[in-house]
């Protein structure tokens, strides 16, 4: 090609509060072209687009050449920025909920954009927004003008957010992550979108991802990064059969493989649920009579044996976590539930929170699920401090290292705090709390979806090896195929609160008998 | 798992924890960088202690004293008059020129600097009280004869225990209350609150007046009173917190773990309200210290003779033709107000999760490109 790559950045240096996020940053995107951007969380993915871009935090340097479309970009004024950035690049952002404004409906914040970059107004603007919210493929574009972003999903919000970014036809679109906060299967439709607003539009797309399926499928081009620095770059498919850094190697090698351990066929049943439903009641308007409660779950059964794995399977929504919160008695809900031939529904009060340790709970978000201001050993031992206080200090601190052995984690963490630990450190924190009362079920929320691959993998090989060591039974939430299979043996796939399918884990996946499961297994791109 | 390093060894983790935790050793820290919060903060505590000395400072009677070879301590003792040769057996006025003289002539005697307390006559002025600023009186006396200095010290100390009383009261009220509506919430939250609605809507100061005149108004009656009803504005913002912190994953999983509620509280909720309440503590203190000043301006709030400055404040109104009494009470309040203000600024800020160090330091520029 004779004219300039469109984006081009060469030695690309960007200091974030004195920290060194980027280092030397070679980048180019031509046009027509996917470029992909891959790494783990803290890789400095988002930080090098922003900052080339000049969308950094005031406090935040950038060095090296910047070029778009041939300008330098380290010379432009504000003016000249403002006139870019929403004009000849857009911008799509990982987070749909929070990347428009709420206050504004869609019709008004797609017109405000057209407005400062064409200057269109009135009759031609609102033309233009019915065009585009076709072109994303949205259904009743009229009605959809005047809503506000909290009445749309999110797979909705994030087509909005695109009809936003190519409004004013750009030359280059920069997503951050734009699929990561979707359900798997919206997360194919967008990307199969921009991959056909890219061919119609002959933009280049700077897309950044952790997600190695999403970028194999609809990238051009590859950049790795780890620790802010390029570890390798070249076409997709030579990077995806022939990677050159060992780095690439265990990203590509982090794809959770293995199988639970089998079970012995003579396993007792631990936990068995019978006609298990929650609703919610809805408030009732004054004067009139109350509207029907909202089915969060409809009424299902299950049978889990000791050291066996349920794998919950499902789209935010499905009802999955409200299944696992009922069936530990932490939401109401009617019907039965037996555990360890004990009827669980029937106890109340003291006698229910007696029997809590033996069914425990990990949470799906690492940073939320301990407390900021305690340290690591007060977490751990609070729960068996409480049910059993005859224990003395050097009993709890001996317990607690046993607990921080058995999830990998070295003894000396005890006395510090959790933002000192990686999200991945704070998930086995989480699991040693729940371990160390010897819990005989778990429940495992989501424990994976919040971390990068590499560490996702190393978690589930630890959550095998307990289970294999205590035969604790898993009930593990996930809307990750490939994690559940590795986990799983059996499986339960729910939608809008209905079990859609179940059965043996890989007998389901081998064989679905709904459209729903394949839609899910064709989203995880199991091989 | 290497992106930690581990900076604590294995062998003595007790002792090595931090006798701060790092959260509050940033408040520290931006606290102490504003200037103004932090020399506030010292000047207040100052004035506190020493008012808290105030019968060291301001009194109608002798520190410690001889008397015909024999030790008397008249700041912590009463002694009969009789002692001084005197004829009645009650409490020693040493202010009389008879028991002066008696001193004088058999012993010695160590006065404060200000020898007036707060509620002593002086008789020897010349002229027409309220009298003006002199030697004698540093800040004049009021329209009785009473040194106003003395009076603005334990006016200032009551004031300020006063506030400190109402406060912790307030607190402990405002967030028991709070927090049970706000952690159980449903029919508990719903009429608690229609029950503050009610409460809060009745006229305290009427209330008060009313109240004022069926009891003998003393310290504690006030204090009750005024109890009632200051608990009011803790409970929105504790219950809010509540509300939001009972759904935090780390609660979820404290009841998950089986804790009794009363310890979920306690322990991880909590410490999420107490940020909101500290921020709020020196408005509650304020608020306090001005009501107290406005009931005694009115003349329903401390019993006559007690040291008040809204006592003062009166007084000024009513002697325009002495300015140093308004004049003193303005800024012996204003100073107090302007110092707590200042250090609830300062609380406010280094509470403030958003609030970066250093931030006025720094100019908001742009990003900036390296040369």
């Amino acid at each position: 090609m004779n004219h300039p790559p469109l984006l081009s950045l060469e030695g690309v240096t960007v200091l974030v509060g004195g920290y060194q996020a980027v280092t030397r940053l070679d980048l180019e995107v031509a046009r027509g072209e996917t470029v992909a951007v891959v790494g783990e969380s803290g890789s400095g993915k988002s930080v090098s687009a922003l900052g080339a871009l000049g969308l950094l935090p005031p406090g935040s340097e950038v060095g090296g050449q910047r070029h778009f479309a041939g300008e330098d970009l380290a010379r432009l004024t504000t003016r000249q920025w403002n006139a870019l950035r929403g004009g000849r690049i857009g911008f799509v952002f990982q987070e749909p909920m929070t990347s428009l404004n709420p206050l504004h409906t869609v019709g008004k914040q797609l017109r405000e954009s057209l407005r400062l970059h064409q200057g269109l107004r009135g009759q031609r603007a609102t033309q233009r927004c019915r065009q585009l919210l076709e072109q994303v493929r949205l259904p009743r574009v009229e009605e959809l003008l005047k809503t506000r972003p909290h009445q749309l999903s999110g797979g909705q919000r994030q087509r909005v957010m695109i009809a936003m970014a190519i409004a004013n036809d750009p030359q280059l679109l920069i997503a951050d992550e734009p699929t990561t906060a979707l359900d798997v299967t919206v997360q194919q439709e967008i990307l199969a979108l921009l991959d056909e607003l890219r061919r119609e539009h002959g933009m280049g797309i700077l897309l950044i991802s952790h997600d190695l399926n999403l970028v194999r499928r609809h990238a051009d081009r590859v950049v790795v990064m780890h620790r802010g620095r390029v570890v390798e770059s070249g076409p997709t498919p030579r990077v995806f059969s022939a990677p050159a850094a060992d780095y690439t190697r265990a990203l590509l090698d982090a794809i959770p493989d293995g199988m639970p351990a089998a079970l012995p066929a003579d396993a007792p049943t631990l936990l068995a649920a019978r006609r298990l439903g929650v609703e919610f009641l809805r408030p009732k308007p004054l004067l009139r009579p109350r509207p029907p409660a909202f089915v969060a779950l409809e009424p299902l059964s299950l049978n889990l044996r000791q050291g066996e794995t349920l794998g919950l399977v499902g789209e935010s929504g499905s009802g999955k976590s409200t299944l696992a919160a009922a069936l530990i008695r932490l939401l109401p809900a009617h019907g039965e539930i037996d555990f360890d031939g004990e009827r669980l529904d029937r106890l109340k009060g003291n006698a229910l929170r007696q029997r809590r340790p033996q069914f425990q709970i990990v949470f799906q978000d690492p940073y939320g699920s301990l407390s900021p201001r305690m340290p690591i050993a007060d977490i751990i031992s609070e729960g068996l401090r409480f049910h059993h206080p005859a224990l003395d200090e050097a009993t709890l601190a001996a317990r607690v290292a046993e607990a921080l052995a058995e999830v990998n984690l070295p003894a000396d963490c005890a006395q510090r705090y959790p933002h000192e630990f990686s999200g991945g450190q704070r998930q086995r924190i989480a699991i040693a709390r729940a371990l160390i009362l010897k819990p005989r079920l778990l429940v495992l929320d989501e424990p994976t979806s919040a971390l990068d691959r590499s560490v996702q993998k190393q978690l589930i090989e630890l959550l095998r090896a307990v289970q294999a060591r205590h035969h604790i039974s898993y009930l593990f939430i996930s809307h990750d195929l490939a994690v559940v299979r590795a986990m799983a043996h059996q499986i339960m796939v729910l939608k809008e609160g209905q079990v859609v399918e179940s059965g043996e884990c890989i007998r389901v996946l081998d064989a679905p008998t709904s459209d729903y499961t394949r839609a899910l297994i064709a989203a995880a791109a199991l091989d | 798992m290497s992106d930690v390093t581990p900076t604590v060894s294995a062998e003595t983790p007790r002792q090595r924890r931090p006798w701060l935790s790092p959260i509050a050793r940033r408040r520290l820290q931006i606290f102490r960088a504003s200037r103004r919060a932090h020399v506030s903060l010292w000047l207040f505590t100052l004035l506190f202690v020493v008012s808290l000395g105030a019968e060291l400072i301001a009194n109608d009677k002798p520190l410690v004293m001889q008397y015909q070879g024999d030790w008397y301590v008249p700041l912590l003792v009463d002694y009969p008059e009789t002692d001084f040769g005197g004829f009645l057996p009650t409490t020693t006025d040493y202010r009389d020129p008879f028991v002066r003289k008696q001193i004088e002539r058999h012993g010695w005697a160590l006065w404060p600097p200000v020898p007036f307390s707060y509620q002593t006559l002086d008789r020897d002025i010349q002229g027409p009280v309220p009298s003006p600023p002199s030697l004698r009186h540093w800040l004049g006396t009021d329209d009785q004869g009473r040194d106003v200095f003395a009076r603005v010290l334990y006016g200032f100390r009551l004031s300020v225990a006063f506030a400190l009383a109402l406060t912790v009261g307030s607190i402990v009220l405002g967030v028991l209350i709070g927090g049970v509506q706000g952690y159980y919430g449903g029919k508990v939250d719903l009429f608690g609150q229609r029950l503050i609605e009610i409460w809060s809507g009745l006229p305290v100061l009427f209330l008060l007046i009313i109240l004022a005149s069926l009891v003998e108004p003393n310290v504690w009656w006030l204090l009750g009173i005024m109890l009632l009803f200051s608990w009011l504005g803790l409970v929105d913002i504790v219950r809010a917190e509540f509300l939001r912190a009972r759904n935090l994953e780390y609660v979820r999983a404290a009841r998950a773990l089986g804790l009794p509620s009363r310890l979920i509280m306690w322990r991880h909720v909590l410490p999420n309200a107490m940020v909101a309440t500290l921020t709020f503590i020196p408005f509650l203190f304020t608020g306090a210290i001005t009501t107290l000043t406005a009931l005694d301006f009115l003349g329903f709030g401390l019993p006559p003779g007690s040291p008040s400055l809204g006592e003062l404040v009166a007084q000024g109104k009513n002697n325009l033709q002495a300015p140093w009494l308004g004049i003193t009470a303005f800024l012996s309040l204003s100073v107090m107000l302007s110092l707590l203000v200042f250090i609830g600024e300062g609380l406010r800020d280094a509470f403030d999760p958003r609030h970066i160090v250093g931030a006025s330091a720094a100019t908001a520029s742009s990003t900036r490109a390296l040369p």
